[in-house]
C-alpha cells in the first residue's frame, strides 16, 4: 500500500540541508562562527520539519506514507519516488537528531584533527555534513530502487571527504579503505540491480525500478540466490557484518568525532536498513535460504567484536569494535523472520545510533581535551571531571545494555526473537552481553579511576557547550529504555509487513510446540 | 572459397560506364565536405598568410568550420540513407557519431589554441629543429608555434567523421589513414620533453602502419570472399552462404584487429601510454577522445552491419578482448606515477566497457555505445586540459607527486578534476555513472552477465587509482617542488567547462540525450 501525498513531505525535509550547504559554501572565508550558526540553524530547522512529518504519519495505516513519485529517466523506467514506512521514518528522525548534535560538537574542531600542521577550511566541513544528511534523508526515503542505488552510492563522497580531509593521522589509508570496500559492495549490487531491472524488462515488458513492482516478479531460485548475493554483500560491507568489517575501526578510529558518528550511526544503518528494506521483499526465498547463515555470522559478529574491542587501546577503534557487535544482533534479529526480532533490530537500530553516539561524543570530549583517546594515557579522571565521568558511565552502560537503559529493550527483543527460531545462536549471542559489560567497563575504569596519571591535572570538566551536546542523546537514552512504545508502534507494522511479503510468520509459541510434544509422547508410552 | 570466385565476376563484367559518373549527395555529405574544405583552406592559409597573423586566421577558420559542420549534422539527423555510391552512410548512428566528434573538436581546438602562462602554448615552434641543438633551446623560449596543427586537425576530424560513417571497407581504409597520419604528425610537436613527443610520434607511426597493413589485407580478404567491400553486399555473401570460408574468418580477423588497435583495446594497447605521455596534451585529448569515438564508430558499423549475421562467431573472441581489456587497462593503472599514462590505462579500462556493451549484442547495445563515447570524450578532454594547467619550472607537471596539495594551490581546478575522476569511477550524479548503466544494461540483457561481472569488479579497482589521485590532491601537503597551476585563458577554461557542464549535466538529467542515441542507432544498409 503507498498512501501519496499532495504535499512534497520528504523532498523538503532532504532539500532544506542541500539549501543550507549551498547557503555556507556562499559564506566568504574566514567567517567561520557564521557558518556554524547556519549549519546548527538549518540542521534544527530540518528537525523540526521531521518532527512536523513524524507527528502526521498515521501508525494504523500499513504501508508507505508521504509518497511521491514522478518521471527522473523515462527510457530507463527510472522515477523520483519517495515515501517512507515506519523502518524509514524513525531511520529518518535519528539522522535528523543526529545532526545538529553532530553540529554542535564539531565547533571546536571543525578545522581538521588537533595536531594537524595546518587546518582545513571549517566550511567545507559543515557543507559536507549538510549534504550527507541530504543523502541519508534520500536513501532511507527512496521507494525506487535506481534513486536509492544513486544516495547509497552518492554518500560515500561527503563520507570520504570527511576522513580524509579532517581525519587523523592515517585518515588517507583510512579513507580510501572505507571507499574501496564501500565501492566495491556498491558495484556488486549494480550489477544485481540491473539483473533485476532486465527480469523486470521481460516479464513486465517495460522495465522498471519501482520497488513495489519489483516484489512482483518471479524469480527463479538460482537466479534470486545470486541477485540476493549481489545485494546482501554490499549491505554486509556497510553494515558491517563480520567478516567483511575491517574497514570500519580505521575508519571509526582515524575521522574526526562528528565524521565518527555519522559513519557508525547513520551511514552504517543503511547497511541493515538494506536488508530489511530490499533484500528480504525483493528476494524472500533467497534471505530464507541464507537467513541461517546470516545469523551465524551475526553471533561470530557479536563475539569478535566483543572480543578484540577489549584488547583495544584507544577509545574509538573500542567502540568501532562494540559497533561490529552491534551490529551482529541487529542483523541476527532481522533475519530470524520474527516480528520480535525485527522489531527489536529496527528499535536496536535507533538505539544503536543514540548509544554509540553518545559514546562517541563523550570520547571527542577526551580527545578534545588531550588530543587523543589513549586508554592507557588516561587514569583518574572522574577526580578532575566528574561530570564527564558521570555522563561517559552513563552512554557506556547505555552501550553495554543495562535494564532501564535504552538498548536493553531492543537487544532483548532480539534475543527473544531469536531464540524461537534459532536456539543456540541465542544463547551464544547472550554471552556478548556479558563481554560488553567487561569491555566497557574495564576501560572505563582504567580512564576515570584510579590514581590521577600525570599530564591530567588541568583536565577541565564540562562546558556549556558540550552539556547542551550530550544533554539531548542522554535524555533520549533514559526515556526510550523507559517508554519504548511510541517508537515500536511506528517500527511494528512496518516490520510486519515487511515480513509478510517473504511469506514469513513467527513460528507458534515454544510452550504450545513443548505441551505438543508431551502429548504425542504420552499416546506413544499408553500404546 | 570457389563459389565466391564464381559470385566475383557478375560485378567484374558489369559495364564500365556505372563507375563513370557516381551522383554525390552533396547535402547529406555537407559536413564531411565543410571539415575537409576548412582543412584545405587551412593548408592555403599556411601558404600564403604572413606568419605573424596565421593564428589569428586558423583558429576562427577552424572553429568556425566545426561549428558549421555541426549544424549540417543537426538539420541532417533524420537522415537514413546511403549516398556516395554506397560508400558512405548518413544514418543515425553516423550522424550522432559525426555530431559528437564535432563537439569534442572544437573542445580539443580550445585547448590547442589555449595559451597560458607567458604567451607560449603546448606546441613547439619548429617542428623541425633537432633536440638538444642551440635552434631548439631557443624554440623553447619563442612563443611561436606550429599553425599547421590547425588544418592537420581539422583533416583528422574529417577522417574521424568518415571513418564511422563508411558504408565501404575501402572507403573505411581511406578515412583510417586520413585520421591517423596528422595524428602521427601531432603527436611529435609537443613544445618541451621534444625528444619524447617524437619517440611517441614514431611509436604510434610504425605500429599504427603496422596495423592499417592489418586492416588493408583484411579488406583484400574479406573482397575475396563477398566480391564486394560495400558493407550490406558483405552481410548478404556472410549470410547467404551456409559454409565456413577461410578467407572471411582471416579477413574479420584482421579487420577487427586494425580496429581495435584504434581504440586501444588490448591485445594491441601497447602504443596507447607511450603515445598519451608523449603528446602534446592538446593532442593527447583530441586523440583519447576522437579516436576513440571513430574507431567504434566503424567497429560497431563492421560489425553489426557486415559480419551481423556471423554474431556467434565473433562474440567469443570479442568476450575475450574485451575481458583482457578491462582487467589489463585497471590493472597497469594502478602501477603508473605518470597522470597522463595512468590517464591512458584508464582510456585501455573504459574501452573495455564500452566492449561490453559491443560484445553483448542487442538493441541497446548501439545507444549505450554511443552515449558512453559521448560522455567520456567530454570527461577526457576536461580532464586533460586540467593536466595542462599543472606545470612545473620544465612544463607540464605530469608525475603525480607534484599533484600533491593540489586541491590547497586551486581548490577550483582540483574540484573539477576530481569531478571527473568520479565519473570515470562511475559514481552516481555524474555522466560515468549513467554510461556505465547503459552499457551494463546492454550487456546483462544480451547474456553477457559474465562480462558485466568482471566489468563492475573492475570497476571497483580503477576507483582505487582514480582516489589515489583525489587523496594526493586533497589529503597531503603540498610540496615545495615549484609547481604551479597555470591561470587558465578564455580557451582552457571554456574546454574546462564545457566538460564539466556535459559530465554533470548527462549525470543528472541525462533523458534527453538518451532519446538522441535512441533515435540514433539504426544503421542504414543497402542491400536485400
Amino acid at each position: 500500500m503507498v498512501h501519496h501525498d499532495s504535499f512534497p513531505w520528504l523532498t523538503i525535509i532532504g532539500l532544506i540541508p542541500l539549501g543550507g550547504a549551498l547557503l555556507i559554501a556562499l559564506v566568504p572565508a574566514g567567517r567561520d562562527l557564521a557558518v556554524k550558526r547556519i549549519a546548527l540553524l538549518v540542521s534544527l530547522v530540518t528537525l523540526g520539519w521531521t518532527g512536523v512529518m513524524t507527528a502526521q504519519y498515521d501508525t494504523a495505516k500499513a504501508g508507505y506514507q508521504f509518497a511521491q513519485s514522478t518521471d527522473w529517466i523515462k527510457q530507463f523506467g527510472v522515477r523520483y519516488a519517495v515515501g517512507t514506512d515506519g523502518i524509514g521514518l524513525v531511520m529518518i528522525l535519528l539522522v535528523t537528531v543526529l545532526v545538529p548534535v553532530v553540529v554542535l560538537a564539531s565547533w571546536h574542531d571543525s578545522h581538521g584533527a588537533p595536531g594537524r600542521e595546518r587546518p582545513s577550511s571549517v566550511r567545507t566541513f559543515f557543507v559536507l555534513v549538510l549534504s550527507l544528511e541530504t543523502i541519508m534523508i534520500g536513501v532511507f526515503s527512496s521507494t525506487d530502487v535506481f534513486l536509492f542505488y544513486v544516495f547509497f552510492e552518492a554518500m560515500l563522497i561527503p563520507m570520504y571527504f570527511l576522513i580524509g580531509m579532517f581525519g587523523g593521522q592515517h585518515r588517507s589509508y583510512a579513507s580510501i579503505k572505507f571507499l574501496l570496500y564501500s565501492f566495491a559492495g556498491g558495484m556488486l549490487m549494480l550489477a544485481a540491480l540491473i539483473g533485476l531491472y532486465i527480469q523486470s524488462v521481460h516479464q513486465f515488458g517495460t522495465g522498471t525500478f519501482n520497488l513495489f513492482a519489483l516484489e512482483q516478479l518471479h524469480l527463479s531460485s538460482g537466479l534470486q540466490d545470486w541477485l540476493f548475493l549481489g545485494f546482501f554483500v554490499a549491505f554486509a560491507i556497510k553494515a558491517p557484518l563480520w567478516p567483511l568489517h575491517t574497514w570500519l575501526p580505521d575508519a571509526g578510529a582515524e575521522a574526526p568525532i562528528g565524521g565518527s558518528v555519522m559513519l557508525v550511526c547513520v551511514l552504517d544503518k543503511v547497511g541493515t536498513f538494506g536488508f530489511l528494506r530490499y533484500c528480504i521483499p525483493l528476494f524472500p526465498d533467497a534471505s530464507k535460504t541464507f537467513a541461517p547463515y546470516v545469523v551465524a555470522l551475526g553471533v561470530v559478529g557479536v563475539l569478535y567484536g566483543a572480543l578484540v574491542a577489549m584488547y583495544q587501546r584507544d577509545w574509538k577503534r573500542l567502540v568501532s569494535y562494540t559497533s561490529v557487535a552491534h551490529f551482529g544482533f541487529i542483523a541476527m534479529g532481522i533475519f530470524a523472520f520474527t516480528s520480535q526480532g525485527g522489531t527489536g533490530a529496527v528499535l536496536y537500530m535507533v538505539n544503536h545510533g543514540l548509544s554509540t553516539g553518545a559514546l562517541f561524543l563523550v570520547v571527542g570530549f577526551l580527545v578534545a581535551r588531550k588530543g587523543h583517546a589513549d586508554i592507557p594515557s588516561f587514569g583518574g579522571l572522574a577526580k578532575r571531571a566528574p561530570l564527564l565521568s558521570g555522563l561517559f558511565l552513563l552512554a557506556g552502560l547505555s552501550s553495554l545494555a543495562l535494564p532501564g537503559l535504552n538498548t536493553f529493550v531492543s537487544e532483548f527483543l532480539v534475543l527473544v526473537g531469536s531464540f524461537t527460531r534459532y536456539r543456540v545462536a541465542a544463547i551464544v549471542a547472550t554471552t556478548g552481553i556479558i563481554l560488553a559489560a567487561l569491555y566497557v567497563l574495564i576501560a572505563y575504569q582504567r580512564t576515570m579511576h584510579g590514581p590521577l596519571k600525570a599530564g591530567l591535572e588541568q583536565v577541565k570538566d564540562l562546558d556549556l557547550r558540550e552539556i547542551a551536546v550530550i544533554a539531548p542523546m542522554l535524555s533520549l537514552i533514559v526515556l526510550l529504555g523507559v517508554y519504548p512504545k511510541p517508537i515500536i508502534d511506528i517500527i511494528k507494522p512496518s516490520v510486519a509487513a515487511t515480513y509478510q511479503q517473504a511469506h514469513r510468520t513467527d513460528p507458534p509459541p515454544l510452550a504450545t510446540t513443548a505441551a505438543n510434544d508431551r502429548t504425542t509422547n504420552q499416546d506413544g508410552a499408553g500404546q | 572459397m570457389t563459389a565466391a570466385l564464381f559470385a566475383a565476376p557478375a560485378l567484374l563484367a558489369a559495364p564500365p560506364q556505372q563507375i563513370n559518373v557516381p551522383s554525390i549527395a552533396y547535402g547529406a555529405l555537407s559536413p564531411l565536405l565543410i571539415v575537409f574544405g576548412v582543412a584545405l583552406a587551412g593548408v592555403l592559409v599556411e601558404a600564403f598568410c604572413p606568419a605573424a597573423y596565421r593564428r589569428m586566421v586558423q583558429i576562427p577558420l577552424a572553429g568556425g568550420g566545426f561549428v558549421a559542420a555541426l549544424i549540417a549534422v543537426i538539420l541532417l539527423q533524420h537522415k537514413h540513407e546511403i549516398v556516395a555510391s554506397g560508400s558512405v552512410a548518413v544514418d543515425g548512428p553516423a550522424l550522432f557519431l559525426d555530431g559528437t566528434i564535432l563537439l569534442l573538436a572544437i573542445a580539443s581546438l580550445f585547448l590547442l589554441a589555449e595559451r597560458s602562462g607567458g604567451g607560449s602554448n603546448a606546441l613547439v615552434a619548429d617542428a623541425a629543429a633537432l633536440p638538444g641543438t642551440r635552434e631548439a633551446g631557443e624554440l623553447l623560449a619563442s612563443t611561436g608555434t606550429v599553425t599547421e596543427a590547425y588544418p592537420l586537425m581539422s583533416f583528422s576530424v574529417a577522417g574521424m567523421m568518415l571513418f564511422g560513417a563508411s558504408n565501404s571497407l575501402l572507403t573505411m581504409f581511406v578515412a583510417l589513414e586520413v585520421l591517423s597520419l596528422p595524428l602521427y604528425l601531432m603527436a611529435g610537436l609537443a613544445r618541451r620533453r621534444r625528444l619524447l613527443s617524437q619517440e611517441a610520434a614514431l611509436k604510434y607511426f610504425l605500429l599504427g602502419a603496422f596495423s592499417s597493413a592489418f586492416f588493408l589485407y583484411g579488406l583484400a580478404m574479406v573482397y575475396g570472399f563477398a566480391g564486394s567491400v560495400e558493407l550490406g553486399a558483405i552481410h548478404d555473401a556472410v549470410g547467404n552462404t551456409g559454409r565456413t570460408d577461410i578467407f572471411l574468418y582471416l579477413g574479420m580477423a584482421m579487420l577487427a584487429i586494425g580496429l581495435l588497435f584504434k581504440l586501444g583495446a588490448v591485445p594491441f594497447h601497447a602504443w596507447t601510454p607511450d603515445v598519451y605521455q608523449g603528446a602534446p596534451t592538446p593532442v593527447t585529448a583530441f586523440m583519447a577522445a576522437g579516436t576513440k569515438v571513430a574507431a567504434f564508430g566503424a567497429l560497431l558499423r563492421t560489425f553489426y552491419v557486415a559480419f551481423g549475421p556471423m554474431e556467434w562467431d565473433w562474440r567469443p573472441i570479442m568476450w575475450v578482448v574485451a575481458i583482457l581489456t578491462m582487467v589489463v587497462g585497471a590493472v597497469l593503472a594502478i602501477t603508473q606515477t605518470d597522470i597522463k599514462r595512468m590517464l591512458a590505462y584508464s582510456s585501455v579500462a573504459h574501452a573495455g566497457f564500452i566492449l561490453v556493451a559491443f560484445t553483448a549484442g542487442t538493441v541497446d547495445s548501439v545507444e549505450a555505445v554511443l552515449f558512453y563515447l559521448l560522455t567520456y570524450g567530454f570527461s577526457i578532454i576536461g580532464a586533460f586540459a586540467i593536466v595542462g594547467l599543472v606545470r612545473n619550472p620544465t612544463g607540464e607537471a605530469n608525475h603525480l607527486s607534484s599533484w600533491a596539495g593540489l586541491g590547497r594551490r586551486a581548490p577550483f581546478l582540483a574540484g573539477t578534476f576530481t569531478f571527473f575522476l568520479l565519473a570515470f569511477a562511475g559514481i552516481p550524479l555524474t555522466s560515468g555513472f549513467m554510461a556505465k548503466f547503459y552499457v551494463f544494461r546492454a550487456g546483462v540483457d544480451g547474456g553477457a552477465a559474465g562480462l558485466v561481472v568482471i566489468g563492475v569488479i573492475t570497476s571497483a579497482v580503477t576507483a582505487f587509482f582514480y582516489v589515489r589521485v583525489i587523496i594526493l590532491m586533497y589529503f597531503v601537503e603540498p610540496a615545495d617542488d615549484g609547481t604551479t597551476v597555470a591561470l587558465p585563458s578564455a580557451f582552457a577554461s571554456a574546454a574546462v567547462g564545457l566538460g564539466l557542464a556535459v559530465t554533470l549535466v548527462l549525470g543528472v538529467v541525462p533523458a534527453a540525450v538518451i532519446d538522441i542515441a535512441h533515435n540514433a542507432s539504426t544503421f542504414a544498409r543497402l542491400g536485400s
